[in-house]
Parts: C-alpha cells; sequence; structure tokens
C-alpha cells in the first residue's frame, strides 16, 4: 500500500508524526490503567497503589496462558483469536483480583482514617510485587525455565510490527498500534455507557457524590464499590495485556513505572473523571514520545513526575476535575 | 510531659540491648569461628534506619504531613558527603564537618521541596514528595559528570575521632559511634517533641483549621518540620555513604527506601519516639539482618540451591512486609507502642 503523499513529506515532518503514533498509542493503554485509579478515588477517595501490581499480575498471566496452550505458535487469523483470548483471560482474572483485594483488605476498613487505607494498598502493592517475582520463577519455558524470576521476561510476538503504509513509508503504524484502538476505544464507548445509562452507572454517580445518601436511598454501597474496583481491575487486564504486546517485554517491576504514569495521568485529567483519564492518558502519552524523541529518554521519568508536580500546584483539580472537596 | 513508663523501661531496655550486642557477638565469633555469624556490621543499618525514620516521624506522625520521599533526603545527604570528602573533588573535609554540612544542605533541600507543597494537603502531598523522590534519584543518575552516575561516588572515607582510624574490617567502632549519634538524635527528638514548635505541629496534625484560628503560623511551622525531617534524612544518608565507603548507585535511595521509613513509623506507632526505635529493630532487624543470615545459613549447609526463586528467603520479604502492613492496619492501626500523650492531647485516638 504506498502512499504517494509520502514523498513530498519533510523528514522532520515524518518523526513527528512517528512520535505522534507512539504517542498517541501509548497513551491509550495508560489512559486504560488510569481509569482504574480514577474510578476507585472516585467513590473511595484511595490512591490504590496497588493498581499498577494488579496489572503486572495479569501480564504474567497472560504469558502463562501463551506458555500453557502455545499460543506463541498460533498464526494468521489464529493470532488474533490468540490475542482475544488473552485480553479477556487477563481481563476476567484482574477484575477477579481487584474484587477480592477490595472484599477482604479494604472494605473492613471503609470507616478507618484514609492513611489506613493508603497504607494498607501499600502493603497489598508489596504483596502483589513479590508474588509477580515468585510467579516469574515458576518452571515454564516462557519465564525462562524459571532460573532468573527477576529477569525481564520476553513476550512472544503475536501482532507483526510491519508498516501498514509500506516499507517504502517514513511515517509507521503498525497492526499494533490498530490493536491498541481496537481494544480502547470500543472499551471507552463502552464504559461511558455503562457509567451514563445503566443502573449501575447510575448507582456508582451516586456512591461517589455521597455514600451515605445513596445508601439511604437503598443503594448497596459496598457492591458499588466491589463493582467499581472490578470494572478498574478488568480495564487494567486489558490494559496491560496490550502493553506486553506493543513492547514484547513484562517484568515483575513493571507495574510501578506504569502505574506511576497511569496515576499521573489520572490526576492531570483530574482524579475522579473518567474522560480527565482518558485525556490526561493521551497528554502523558504523547509527552513521554516527545520527551523520547526530542530530549533525552533518560530525563523522560523526571519530566513526567515534573508535568504532575506541577499540576498538583497550580491546578490540583487537573484538566478536567470539577470539584477539589475538602472532606473534614 | 513525660513519657509514661511503661514507654521510658522499653527505651533503656533497648539501649542496653544495642550496648550489650557487640560484646557478646564478639565474644561467640572468638569461641566459634566457623558457625558465628557477625551480626555488628549489619545492625549498623538498624542505626541508620532509626535516624532516618526519626526524621520522617516529625513529618509525618508530629505534623500529620504524609511524605513518601524521604529516600530523596537521604541521598541528598550521602551525596553531599560524599562530593564533600571524596578526593576526587576539591572539598575534601573530614567526617565531622561534612556530616554537619550535608544536614545542612538536607536542610535546604527540605525547604526547596517544603516552600511551594506547603498548601497541598493529604494525598496530594504525598504524591508531590513521592514525585519528588523520583526526580532527585533520575538527577543524580543523569547528572553523571557530577556524581559518577549510577557507579556512585567512592572511595569514601570513614569517621575520625581523636585516637582511633576505622577500618571496615573492624564494624564494631563504627556501630557504637553510630548508636552515639542515634542517641544524640533521640534526645533532640524528644526536647522538640514537646517544645513550642513540637506542640504546635501536634495542634495542626489533629486540626490545621483550629490551629491555624489560634494564631499559630501554619506555613512556617509545616516548613519546620519539613526542614527537621530532611536535616535528619540527610544525616542517615550521610551516615550510609561514609558506612560503606561509597555513596551506592541513586538506585539505593529509591521509592523502597522511602516506604520503608514509612512502615518503620506506621508499625512503631505514628508520633512515637519509643515506637518508631521499635519499629526500625523489627522491620530492619527481620529485613536487613534476620534474612540475609538465614539465607546465608541455608545456603552455606546446601539446602537451597540459588537459582529457586522460592529458596532465598530475601525474596520473601516484602510479601511479609505487605501482609504485616495489611494485618496491622486492619487490627492494630495506632501502632506498636502508640504515643500516649498525643492520643490524650487529641481527645481521641488519631
Amino acid at each position: 500500500m504506498p502512499m504517494a503523499s509520502d514523498a513530498g513529506m519533510s523528514p522532520e515532518l515524518a518523526t513527528f508524526l512517528n512520535f505522534l503514533v507512539i504517542g498517541l498509542s501509548n497513551g491509550m493503554i495508560i489512559a486504560l490503567i488510569a481509569i482504574g485509579y480514577t474510578m476507585v478515588y472516585g467513590i473511595i477517595e484511595l490512591i490504590n497503589f496497588a493498581h499498577g501490581d494488579l496489572c503486572t499480575l495479569g501480564a504474567f498471566l497472560a504469558l502463562t496462558l501463551i506458555g500453557a496452550l502455545g499460543l506463541g505458535d498460533w498464526s494468521g487469523p489464529w493470532a488474533w483469536a490468540a490475542v482475544t483470548l488473552l485480553l479477556v483471560g487477563a481481563a476476567g482474572f484482574c477484575a477477579a483480583l481487584n474484587w477480592g483485594i477490595d472484599r477482604a483488605a479494604y472494605r473492613p476498613l471503609r470507616s478507618a482514617p484514609k492513611l489506613t487505607l493508603l497504607v494498607t494498598a501499600i502493603g497489598i502493592s508489596f504483596v502483589l510485587v513479590n508474588l509477580a517475582l515468585f510467579w516469574g520463577g515458576l518452571p515454564m519455558e516462557v519465564f525462562g525455565g524459571g532460573n532468573q524470576a527477576s529477569a525481564p521476561k520476553n513476550f512472544p510476538e503475536l501482532v507483526p510490527t510491519t508498516n501498514l503504509l509500506g516499507s517504502e513509508s517514513r511515517v509507521s503504524i503498525t497492526p499494533r498500534d490498530l490493536l491498541v484502538a481496537a481494544v480502547t476505544l470500543p472499551l471507552m464507548v463502552a464504559l461511558t455507557w455503562l457509567v451514563r445509562f445503566t443502573r449501575l452507572g447510575t448507582s456508582m454517580r451516586a456512591v461517589a457524590q455521597n455514600p451515605t445518601a445513596a445508601s439511604l436511598m437503598g443503594i448497596d454501597v459496598d457492591r458499588v464499590i466491589g463493582a467499581s474496583f472490578m470494572i478498574g481491575g478488568a480495564l487494567g487486564g486489558f490494559g496491560i495485556v496490550v502493553y506486553a504486546i506493543y513492547n514484547g517485554s513484562i517484568s515483575f517491576q513493571m507495574g510501578y513505572r506504569t502505574g506511576m504514569d497511569a496515576f499521573t495521568a489520572a490526576v492531570l485529567g483530574g482524579i475522579g473523571s473518567l474522560p480527565g483519564a482518558v485525556l490526561g492518558g493521551l497528554l502523558i502519552g504523547l509527552l513521554r514520545a516527545m520527551s523520547d524523541g526530542y530530549l533525552e529518554a533518560r530525563w523522560t521519568p523526571s519530566v513526567v513526575f515534573i508535568v504532575l508536580i506541577l499540576v498538583l500546584i497550580f491546578r490540583p483539580s487537573g484538566l478536567l476535575g470539577a470539584r477539589v472537596r475538602e472532606k473534614v | 510531659m513525660k513519657s509514661p513508663r511503661r514507654v521510658r523501661w522499653v527505651e533503656w531496655a533497648l539501649l542496653a540491648a544495642a550496648l550489650a550486642i557487640p560484646p557478646i557477638n564478639w565474644f561467640w565469633m572468638r569461641m566459634d569461628p566457623a558457625g558465628a555469624h557477625d551480626f555488628v556490621g549489619p545492625l549498623r543499618q538498624v542505626l541508620i534506619y532509626a535516624v532516618l525514620a526519626l526524621g520522617l516521624n516529625i513529618v509525618t506522625g508530629f505534623t500529620g504531613l504524609l511524605h513518601l520521599g524521604m529516600a530523596a533526603f537521604m541521598a541528598v545527604g550521602a551525596y553531599a558527603y560524599g562530593i564533600l570528602t571524596c578526593e576526587i573533588y576539591p572539598f575534601q573535609l573530614s567526617f565531622w564537618p561534612a556530616l554537619g554540612a550535608s544536614a545542612l544542605i538536607g536542610t535546604v533541600a527540605g525547604l526547596l521541596l517544603g516552600a511551594p507543597t506547603m498548601a497541598l494537603r493529604g494525598d496530594y502531598l504525598a504524591i508531590v514528595t513521592l514525585g519528588f523522590g523520583e526526580i532527585v534519584q533520575d538527577v543524580l543518575k543523569n547528572l553523571d559528570d557530577i556524581t559518577q552516575g549510577t557507579q556512585g561516588i567512592n572511595p569514601l572515607p570513614g569517621p575520625v575521632v581523636p585516637g582511633y582510624a576505622f577500618n571496615s574490617q573492624n564494624a564494631m567502632p563504627w556501630y557504637y559511634l553510630y548508636l552515639g549519634i542515634l542517641v544524640l538524635v533521640v534526645v533532640g527528638c524528644r526536647n522538640l517533641e514537646w517544645s513550642r514548635p513540637g506542640r504546635a505541629w501536634l495542634a495542626i496534625r489533629v486540626d490545621e483549621l483550629a490551629a491555624r484560628c489560634m494564631g499559630i503560623p501554619v506555613v512556617r511551622q509545616k516548613m519546620l518540620a519539613f526542614a527537621a525531617g530532611a536535616a535528619l534524612a540527610a544525616i542517615a544518608g550521610a551516615m550510609m555513604a561514609s558506612m560503606l565507603t561509597s555513596t551506592g548507585e541513586p538506585a539505593n535511595y529509591d521509592f523502597q527506601v522511602s516506604i520503608l521509613a514509612l512502615c518503620i513509623v506506621i508499625v512503631g506507632g505514628m508520633g512515637s519516639i519509643t515506637g518508631v526505635l521499635v519499629g526500625a529493630v523489627a522491620m530492619i532487624g527481620f529485613a536487613n539482618v534476620l534474612l540475609p543470615m538465614l539465607a546465608g545459613q541455608l545456603q552455606a549447609r546446601g539446602l537451597v540451591s540459588q537459582a529457586n526463586v522460592f529458596g532465598n528467603p530475601n525474596n520473601w520479604k516484602y510479601l511479609i512486609f505487605g501482609l504485616v502492613l495489611v494485618l496491622m492496619m486492619r487490627f492494630r492501626p495506632q501502632g506498636l507502642l502508640p504515643r500516649a500523650g498525643a492520643a490524650r492531647a487529641a481527645g481521641k485516638s488519631p
């Protein structure tokens, strides 16, 4: 599929467009994970430190499925079936695990001070990272025979990186970029529909606004919170599998960085706001890509954190966040 | 105001044990050179982390500001000590002036972070301090012309006291010197606790609005707490760098270290100095002394293979830490030795 317009394009513009594609793809992945932070914060005001590490376990489950079922050898249309299987498997796993964590660890602390809840989340995060380390030590071929538990693991190339604009083109859009969009956009639409128009979504908005009043209206608050954890976990599961396919490598510590990016995105967009998380995710993805490309990759994490700090100092409600409540 | 009797008793017992361990360990090593294990070297880390956690205790325990970036100030202290003492730089100070200068530089760093962030509360302050910690690490790693990047600055000189030369072979003098520094820090914190700023911090923690109404300069007092905490963290960093004769790589001062300090404060009891000491002994003693010893013993006896991730006790550390934190928050959120006077002053458990 040769593109005629490509020839007249200046190299600078082509480079910029490439960064744009990479930024948008990563941004969509970050947005998926950011929704998990923003939903939980919107409802129970908890910075869910464990969210990134929960996603890590989803990625390890996906790699285990690949090893157990031999999905790495599936080709052609079957490769897409394999990807679907991984996405659904990881999403279901993360949803169930996040629900279980809420049930076992956070639910007993509903009336406790916020710090207690936050420290619990940090504790859960430690447990999940350690479990991911152990998981990487399982004696399977995909984990390097289990001898190097802490080493990064290769994620098989299920989706090719051929350029859809033709190998001549200086601008590169790969099936991986399409995969990101094909997973993210429908999920966003579905989530918007769910929050706006379903009974559960209405309950969620009610609980976020005022849990006591919501429970007086007959809403089962614990069930709604549990559902939010499930939905956030599921989106994180989708996001992390796409991340693993896109970047080709996973490690037990990946949740920290990925989680930080996603959390920054959630804050940038206005924590508690779903469209804000998506906007923030895209902006952080673009920022990362531009910083990698035009600055130096080694400064990128600092750039992201400086943006986070500046946003918090000058506009703590974020770009789309409406309210900054101080509960006394 | 006096601490309750029980807490005083714990403190003296800790000090007695700390004084007695090195001779006992030395005696054990004389009796059984093959089987004995050197505790004294690793135990210095307990002392260093205790200083760090006491710094965090001022910020989080006394004043109630959640701080997730203490490791950054530890790094500032360590690198200040490194640059001021190492032979490749022009300063070449000796231990004591460098230690004092590190504390001063840490204070300045604390004020620099504190100034723009004082308006933030709760979670947002926590995130800003976390971000600051990451930025400091990246800066130290990337400015490799000055900081030697991931190599770390080395070699660094040890402490100097008249009439004795420290060497890395013999950990016992370091241990007693660091114990002395820790005792001074504890005495300082005790005096600070019920001083004018200490009472202001408590008032801010209990109810910031009320404190403001009572005429307490909230911003200035918060800055003071930030600066004092940063100074102690920087001292801990300088102690660490001197002990290792190297600053180590910037990743040694990562988020895990900040969180470890927070865990010490929370497990011990927020705002309770004795609690923090107990927390440091429990957490660091477990993670940096007992687990490596267990790992060494298991390996020496050939019971587990190095390749097996489950066989190395060090790999269980964060699983156990995490479970302890979760269970503590569920069943004893006030910590092992809660701060008694503060709870009474607040009229409720914090």
